[in-house]
């Protein structure tokens, strides 16, 4: 009786409890819903814009309409048709008025070295339409190229609305005239070692920090609270210090004429001054201690929940301390080594102002090649493919980093 | 069994000793660039090394009396400024939404808003470039303000929404009871407890900003040159000791925001000690 008369009188009242909730919900994406809109105009469309610009072909089709159009249903094999010679001859001149011819030049000789040439010499003698049915003929006389059949390939596989092109070159492959994807010719084949090099200081800097970084935690997470705050500040300040600052102070220390060579002569040490600067050497030194900070804050907190008894326990089971560190300690700081070591490495493989103030041209990593054909030769596509290779790893590294941090609180390390 | 146990202790402590040893090398490796610095910049000689000749502020000098110094310092802050209130803002707002939303959206949004951290800054300044250029938000400050404040928001929404975790969200439902609504109850009762995490995620926010170096070459023009832009060009072509004199006042900076950033933490921490 009484839970009927419960029961009945709950209905209205959940009702409106989900609907106090429902607006609550309503409101509080409202809150969040600024913040998204505008990240969605400064981040992420720009991202993904970038990702797009990888594989947009843009340049043939707008700048040589009806020569694509031409080429539309030619197989490939010999040359095309006295139509698409003429067609071509249209949009060059059409072209060269508007200015744009450069754009598509430029494009296709990406495809076949010497094509800028070729493109803009003929359009430049072109004087005039060709007669009807002489088209041919009278460009293959102004340039023998055209009757080459590498010269029609190319403006067929740049002929959009994508292409595979600057993805593939991004990792040193290319397609050959037939269409079938090749290694890229050596000249060209450069990004698979800039890639490798890339990871193999990424992974350089992650181990010398984790080195270094270990030790540290380890003190701070078992000195007494208010010592290590005091410690923590050795690791703070230069974490809080400009990145500019630091790899400037790091020049002044070890360029040729610098802190630690004007040292060593004065004492007699040396005669020549050592190179430690514009070299790798000096990146895996800046780099190390930028991205120091990064290793031991993680470690620190993952150390600092480690409770004591478990070290003590396998001290009073017989365990020799080292067995004891490697068997109970060790295992329980994984957690944190993961988390540092990937974040360390995330960082490090996007660096660009360290390597780029401090690193010789041999040093230079992924993100000074995207920042060189953004910049320097205005190659988009070719900067947006090598980003979206380098966000593409970063992103993968970063969901495992996701996974690993969420995973921590779970499982405290000592499973397994 | 003590016979057994002093061989356990002798190496324990040697390990202990070993680590303090590893630690002060470390120590001293993290501090050296700030430690070789600052005396050089009271240097009176050009050669940026010791022993020092003798001691002067004309570097000081010369960096307060560059017109191009001062303008990057002032392009510095303007943009600081505008972009850690900016994310402050949109960041606060959304760690409030954030704290109260539940949909299994939710990782997802989250991943969307962290991910300007995440993304290597190279990567986020040539997408934002190809993608401002056409709109005329290249060569001004409003470009760089917006993404500046793309980039510091995550550090706001992280640091917001740990200060929110830690408050006593009965509090707020007290005040509701009380009969206020809910733009007051904020005003009168949330924002003054989480105002020290709010001032840390406001400093962070102009610190990644005051710090921000690579959009900044793709964005910024002759006239929006920051100080890290300009300490860049320096170091690029030749380090001059103004450099090292701007190095230190930048270092300076530092010290303060880090300071403030403790006094807020240990409020905050003694507020929460306080309602346990």
């Amino acid at each position: 009786m009484t839970a009927a008369f419960v029961a009945g009188a709950d209905v209205p009242l959940k009702r409106r409890l989900k609907r106090a909730e429902r607006a609550r919900q309503f409101r509080a994406l409202g809150l969040v819903l600024p913040l998204l809109a505008f990240l969605l105009f400064t981040f992420v469309v720009p991202l993904a814009g970038m990702i797009w610009k990888s594989a947009d072909d843009w340049e043939v089709p707008q700048v040589m309409p009806q020569t694509v159009a031409a080429l539309e249903h030619w197989n490939g094999q010999g040359l095309p048709d006295e139509a698409a010679f003429a067609a071509l001859a249209a949009d060059m001149r059409t072209a060269r008025e508007a200015g744009t011819l450069a754009v598509a030049a430029k494009r296709l000789n990406y495809i076949v070295n010497g094509y800028r040439t070729t493109l803009l010499s003929t359009a430049r003698k072109l004087k005039e339409q060709p007669a009807p049915g002489t088209a041919k003929e009278t460009l293959i006389g102004l340039s023998p190229a055209w009757g080459e059949r590498e010269s029609w390939t190319a403006i067929k596989s740049a002929s959009g609305p994508v292409t595979s092109y600057y993805l593939l070159a991004a990792v040193d492959l290319t397609r050959n005239t037939d269409g079938a994807i090749v290694a890229a010719p050596p000249d060209q084949a450069i990004y698979r070692d800039v890639f490798i090099r890339t990871f193999t200081i990424g992974f350089g800097v992650t181990a010398l920090c984790l080195i270094l970084g270990f030790p540290v935690a380890y003190l701070l997470a078992n000195l007494p609270t208010g010592r290590s705050n005091l410690l923590m500040i050795f690791v703070l300040l230069p974490f809080w210090t400009s990145l500019l600052v630091r790899t400037c102070a790091w020049i002044v220390i070890l360029q040729s004429e610098g802190i630690v060579n004007g040292s060593l002569q004065w004492l007699g040490v040396i005669d020549e001054p050592m190179r430690l600067i514009y070299n790798r050497f000096g990146v895996y030194m800046a780099m190390t201690h930028v991205l120091l900070p990064f290793m031991i804050l993680p470690l620190y907190s993952v150390m600092r929940g480690i409770s004591p008894a478990y070290m003590r326990a396998a001290a009073s089971l017989g365990a020799p301390p080292a067995t004891a560190f490697m068997r109970i300690y060790l295992p329980q700081t994984i957690p944190g080594i993961g988390a540092g070591c990937l974040l360390v490495f995330i960082l490090a493989i996007g660096y660009y102002i360290t390597p780029a103030l401090v690193g010789g041209a041999a040093d230079q990593m992924i993100s000074s090649f995207i920042a060189f054909y953004t910049t320097e030769t205005v190659n988009w596509g070719l900067a947006s493919a090598l980003g979206a290779v380098l966000l593409l790893s970063t992103l993968v590294l970063a969901v495992v980093y996701g996974k690993l941090a969420l995973g921590r609180q779970t499982t405290g390390g000592l499973k397994n | 069994m003590s016979a057994n146990h002093s061989p356990q202790i002798a190496s324990q402590r040697f390990a202990w000793i070993a680590t303090i040893v590893a630690s002060t090398l470390v120590f001293i490796f993290l501090m050296a660039p700030i430690l070789a610095i600052v005396p050089l910049s009271f240097s009176s000689s050009t050669y940026l090394t010791y022993p020092l000749p003798g001691l002067s502020l004309r570097w000081y000098e010369d960096f307060l009396g560059s017109a191009r110094w001062m303008n990057a310092l002032k392009n510095s802050v303007i943009i600081g400024v505008a972009s850690s209130m900016l994310s402050m803002a949109l960041g606060t707002l959304a760690s409030l939404g954030l704290a109260q939303w539940k949909s299994k959206w939710k990782p997802l949004v989250l991943a969307i808003v962290l991910s300007p951290m995440v993304v290597p800054v190279v990567i986020t300044a040539v997408g934002v470039y190809f993608f401002f250029a056409p709109l005329g938000l290249t060569g001004n400050y409003l470009g760089l303000i917006l993404v500046h404040t793309a980039l510091a928001t995550p550090f706001v929404v992280i640091t917001v929404s740990a200060t929110l975790q830690s408050f006593d969200m009965t509090l707020a439902k007290a005040a509701a009871s009380l009969g206020a609504p809910p733009l007051l109850t904020f005003r009168k009762v949330i924002l003054p407890l989480i105002l020290p995490g709010l001032a840390s995620g406001a400093l962070f926010a102009f610190a990644t900003s005051f710090d921000e170096v690579v959009t900044v070459l793709f964005l910024a023009g002759p006239e929006q040159r920051t100080l890290p832009r300009e300490m860049f060009s320096g170091i690029r072509e030749n380090i001059s000791p103004t450099i090292t004199a701007v190095a230190v006042v930048l270092t300076v900076i530092s010290v303060c925001m880090l300071s403030t950033l403790e006094i807020l933490r240990r409020r905050n921490e003694r507020l929460k000690g306080n309602a346990e």
